[in-house]
């Protein structure tokens, strides 16, 4: 019991003296799950404002514009990942700015998503 | 006792791997709140990466699952287009639900919002499974990052959750038979 206590007081020790973990990996992670939604969003919007678009994104007639919307979204994603993973993963970044961005960038994905929202810029 | 095909795939897409989802969700998330140096030593911390990444992995998997099956195998039986002239639409659930008046929401809001936000659970799953394979014992010494992780995580749990929950709804109103 007495040694395990002393055991973690020495793992608490350690974490303080260690040093900063880089975050550059995990922020190109974090940005391009972000826009992987976005795109996602805009696609949806966009959609139900151009007819256009909306016929361009059906891929697959079963299932209609929802294939090309959302594979859209997820080549976006990785694109955007691995270009962002190779200009940061050794690079320190500013980790409450990347992760705000990150947050901004799911939430307006949401709104884009949500059907009273783009329902606003249906087309006539 | 049966089911139908189309029952069958209903089942595996909202409830099998839903089930998967949600315990790796569970799990996940207790691992990453307590994966902390002051509350775990050294072996500990290994085990619970361990576990973590295995189980993190494993949701992002369940998610991607449930969405391409979802896309690919049960929505177009849901929006499947009813011959001219046919009256009932128990079999169209897209077209019967648009021809009910007090159930037409269920499409216009659940179905639209459900079929495009699912999406997110997997490729923001995906990018927690990520991190915490790379990262590993790092995420107990870097707070913040631990944090993000755990918010990320909701994320994806919330646009599935939400996926699920209106899935539900709409199978009670117009079950795919």
């Amino acid at each position: 019991m007495t040694a395990s206590i002393s055991t973690q007081a020495k793992v608490a020790e350690n974490v303080s003296a260690k040093a900063k973990v880089a975050v550059g990996v995990a922020s190109a992670a974090f940005v391009s799950s972000g826009i992987g939604c976005l795109v996602i969003g805009l696609m949806v919007t966009g959609a139900e404002m151009s007819e256009g678009l909306k016929n361009a994104l059906n891929w697959w007639n079963p299932a209609g514009p929802l294939v090309g919307k959302t594979l859209v979204g997820v080549v976006a994603w990785l694109v955007s990942w691995a270009i962002l993973h190779s200009m940061w993963k050794d690079k320190e970044m500013e980790f409450g700015k990347v992760f705000t961005a990150t947050l901004i960038l799911i939430a307006l994905g949401f709104l884009l998503t949500f059907p009273p929202f783009f329902g606003l810029f249906a087309a006539e | 006792m049966s089911m139908t095909v189309r029952e069958f795939w209903t089942v595996i897409h909202g409830m099998g791997l839903g089930a998967i989802f949600l315990l790796s969700f569970a799990g996940g998330l207790a691992g990453l709140y307590s994966l902390r140096p002051e509350w775990v030593t050294v072996t500990g911390v290994k085990e619970r990466v361990m576990r973590l990444t295995v189980g993190t992995w494993v949701m992002a998997v369940a998610s991607w699952l449930t969405v391409v099956s979802g896309t690919y195998i049960v929505y177009p039986w849901y929006r499947a287009k009813p011959p001219e002239g046919l009256t009932d639409l128990g079999e169209f659930p897209r077209y019967y639900l648009l021809s009910v008046p007090n159930l037409a929401a269920w499409h216009t809001f659940g179905m639209e919002w459900k079929e495009h936000v699912a999406w997110f659970s997997p490729i923001l799953a995906v990018a927690v499974a990520f991190v915490v394979w790379r990262y590993g014992a790092q995420i107990a010494e870097t707070p913040k990052l631990r944090y993000a992780l755990m918010v990320l995580f909701v994320l994806a749990f919330a646009a599935a959750g939400i996926a699920g929950l209106f899935g539900a709804f709409i199978t009670k109103a117009a079950p795919l038979m």
